[in-house]
């Protein structure tokens, strides 16, 4: 394997707590529940779910700014949770995040130089006319302009201030960014500038991305692949081009049903799903989908499908997947 | 249309104090909604969309906000010139409102049978049980499951999907002729989102309202409108019939807009982007708000704002260049069949 990062049957189980003087667990918050990825280099892998499914705990876990309850995180052929603080301090040059709201992000008393530097600072650099060229070398990457490196966030805008956040993650020079809603908060026009910005800093540095979103027209778009999650599980994983060509499990039939159309005389009825996602702390038994799923038979309650390949490079966890083959799987050239 | 429209607003202007003097946050904007007709207003941080409802509504705070100009005649009546217990009569029953966040709209010391039977009684003298009754009749048309149980949960026990139901409910209570709805979606998943406006849809058609529904989302209005204003900066920069503005914009920043929202139908690459920032709030350019931004821009752009010119029936466009795109800009979008 040359996966750059591989997540295996990684858990996070989020203890509930009631009771303030005597404070005892009543259950758990099943965020991430066996989830499975691997991302090679210089590869895009969308993960995509609504609110809660536990997208950005699977960002946060694969960096270890949460410890899994279960399972394993690897980057590079090392297990994160083997390593001294010291040793992962090192290993986080390559990997690094954006996140989705860069005021709250970034801290409001810093210059941006300092803010794009500390993440050098932190790996305990300090040659200073080296380090204040690097950091008007990542202002212009980005965008921006070096001669704004003494100001303060919020003298920008909130697109340049995501260009910050970006320069910041680029600063230790990582193998690998994890975007977690980087452009949800922005503007239309001006989240297709960083999309853009995005992907030429992939092509330039090699870049990895784990591009974690709620919107499935923004995901596809940067994505080469794209993991559907739903209550703390993988239900669907696939090439962008299969995933769209064949979309198997009924949650992802959803979820596209759902976007709204490109054009007016696109517009059609649509099967909805109904109802709510229900609690992580109380899953429904079997496939976590199937009190809304419309094709849901007495198997589904019964037993939790496993995520399992269907088509070459496209897995899914549903016990009818190839009910939804459009056609006689072609045998691939 | 022959009829007077349901809603009519021109010249609005509408300023707000700062510590800068006072700055337009809306300025001339001017548009009609007919009767059972869905006119989209879009528009990005900024725009002046949502500042043009709560005018209309009548629920900014004076001061700091003032109606500079203009007039806003809803069903032919001066809401401007009206005495306030007049348009407070208005406002919820015959003019209805859903918001962005309903969390922070809902009372959460109230349950949610409360919030709407107090808004029935506000405006209809019904006896308490038969406001009951129809508050959860309402309950149950906006899809609320076990509408007589939910009457007695109070919002933070319902999910974000559940709470801007019972904001419609609210909204729709008094059975509105009007309904303003901005960004009822945008804090909700998508699957929600397609839920709602699903309803919000069916109850047009089964009601008649007229609906402006503001959104910074091109595809709910591609999904929705009948009808779109497109704002930036506070004014109007485009008016056209929902096809015709994707098939043809014609405004630069309208362009932009559809080009740079990604689409499943999208083929990848990059996308179309608009050069630069959103304006902020009393910039005060005095020509084109979007001359900074705008490939097309002359001197003459940013000398003075640019009329509006009709470009074809119903089709407004505020650009000197509207026939002029200027190669190295967003290209027309993909139209499908």
């Amino acid at each position: 394997m040359t996966a750059l990062l591989a997540l295996e049957a990684v858990e996070k189980h989020f203890p509930v707590v009631e009771g303030v003087l005597r404070p005892r667990v009543v259950g758990h918050v099943r965020a991430v529940d066996g989830v499975s990825l691997a991302l090679n280099p210089g590869e895009t892998l969308g993960l995509v779910g609504e609110s809660g499914c536990g997208k950005s705990t699977v960002g946060r876990l694969a960096l270890r700014l949460l410890a899994p309850t279960g399972g394993r995180v690897v980057l590079d052929g090392t297990d994160l949770a083997a390593l001294a603080p010291a040793e992962l301090r090192r290993l986080r040059q390559r990997m690094q995040i954006v996140f989705q709201d860069p005021m709250a992000a970034l801290n409001p008393r810093m210059t941006v130089e300092e803010i794009i530097l500390e993440p050098l600072h932190v790996q305990g650099r300090r040659d200073r006319q080296a380090l204040r060229d690097r950091a008007a070398e990542l202002m212009e990457r980005v965008g921006l302009s070096p001669e704004h490196l003494r100001r303060h966030p919020h003298e920008f805008s909130g697109g340049q201030r995501q260009r910050i956040g970006i320069a910041r993650a680029l600063a230790p020079g990582p193998r690998l960014i994890v975007c977690d809603e980087a452009v949800s908060a922005l503007d239309v026009s001006v989240q297709a500038q960083i999309v853009n910005l995005l992907a030429e800093l992939q092509r330039e540095f090699g870049l990895a991305y784990l591009f974690i979103g709620h919107d499935l027209a923004v995901v596809k778009h940067v994505s080469d692949r794209i993991a559907v999650m739903y209550l703390g599980q993988i239900v669907e994983i696939a090439t962008k081009a299969e995933l769209f060509a064949r979309t198997l499990h009924p949650y992802t039939r959803a979820l596209v049903a759902a976007i709204p159309v490109a054009h007016p005389r696109l517009r059609r009825p649509r099967a909805r799903l109904t109802g709510d996602v229900p609690s992580a702390m109380a899953p429904p038994p079997g496939c976590r989908f199937h009190p809304r799923c419309p094709h849901a038979e007495a198997r589904c309650s019964a037993e939790a499908p496993a995520l399992r390949p269907v088509l070459p490079g496209h897995a899914v966890a549903c016990h009818f997947a190839e009910r939804f083959l459009p056609s006689p799987p072609r045998p691939n050239p | 249309m022959t009829a007077a429209p349901l809603l009519q607003v021109e010249g609005l202007t509408t300023l707000f104090r700062t510590g800068r003097g006072e700055v337009a946050a809306v300025e001339d904007v001017s548009f009609a909604l007919a009767a059972g007709e869905v006119l989209g207003i879009v528009g990005e941080s900024g725009s002046g969309k949502s500042v043009t409802a709560l005018s209309v509504m009548g629920l900014l705070p004076e001061p700091p906000a003032r109606i500079g100009a203009g007039r806003i005649r809803f069903e032919g009546r001066d809401l401007l010139a009206m005495p306030a217990r007049e348009r407070r009569a208005l406002r919820g029953a015959a003019m209805g409102m859903v918001f962005q966040e309903p969390m922070t709209s809902l009372n959460p010391v109230f349950t949610v049978g409360d919030q709407i039977v107090e808004t029935i009684r506000t405006h209809d003298r019904l006896p308490l049980s038969a406001a009951r009754d129809r508050a959860v009749a309402t309950l149950a048309r906006v899809g609320i499951p076990s509408p007589a149980r939910r009457m007695q949960d109070y919002p933070h026990q319902l999910s974000g999907g559940m709470r801007q139901r019972v904001m419609i409910a609210i909204a729709l209570a008094c059975a509105p002729r009007l309904l303003l709805a901005d960004e009822p979606t945008t804090a909700l998943d998508v699957t929600i989102q397609a839920q709602l406006l699903d309803l919000m849809r069916d109850l047009q058609t089964e009601r008649g309202m007229g609906i402006v529904l503001i959104t910074h989302n091109m595809g709910v209005i591609a999904e929705f409108a009948d009808r779109v204003l497109v704002m930036y900066a506070g004014r109007v920069a485009e008016e056209a019939p929902v096809e015709a503005l994707f098939d043809a914009p014609r405004h630069p920043y309208t362009v932009g807009l559809i080009g740079a929202t990604p689409t499943l139908e999208g083929t990848g690459g990059a996308l179309v982007t608009i050069p630069g920032t959103l304006p902020r709030l009393g910039d005060g350019l005095p020509g084109c708000g979007f001359a900074p931004r705008c490939l097309r821009a002359t001197a003459a752009c940013r000398a003075a704002p640019p009329p509006m010119v009709e470009v074809a029936p119903g089709h407004r466009v505020a650009c000197l260049h509207w026939d002029r795109p200027t190669p190295g800009e967003a290209r027309a979008p993909r139209v499908p069949a």
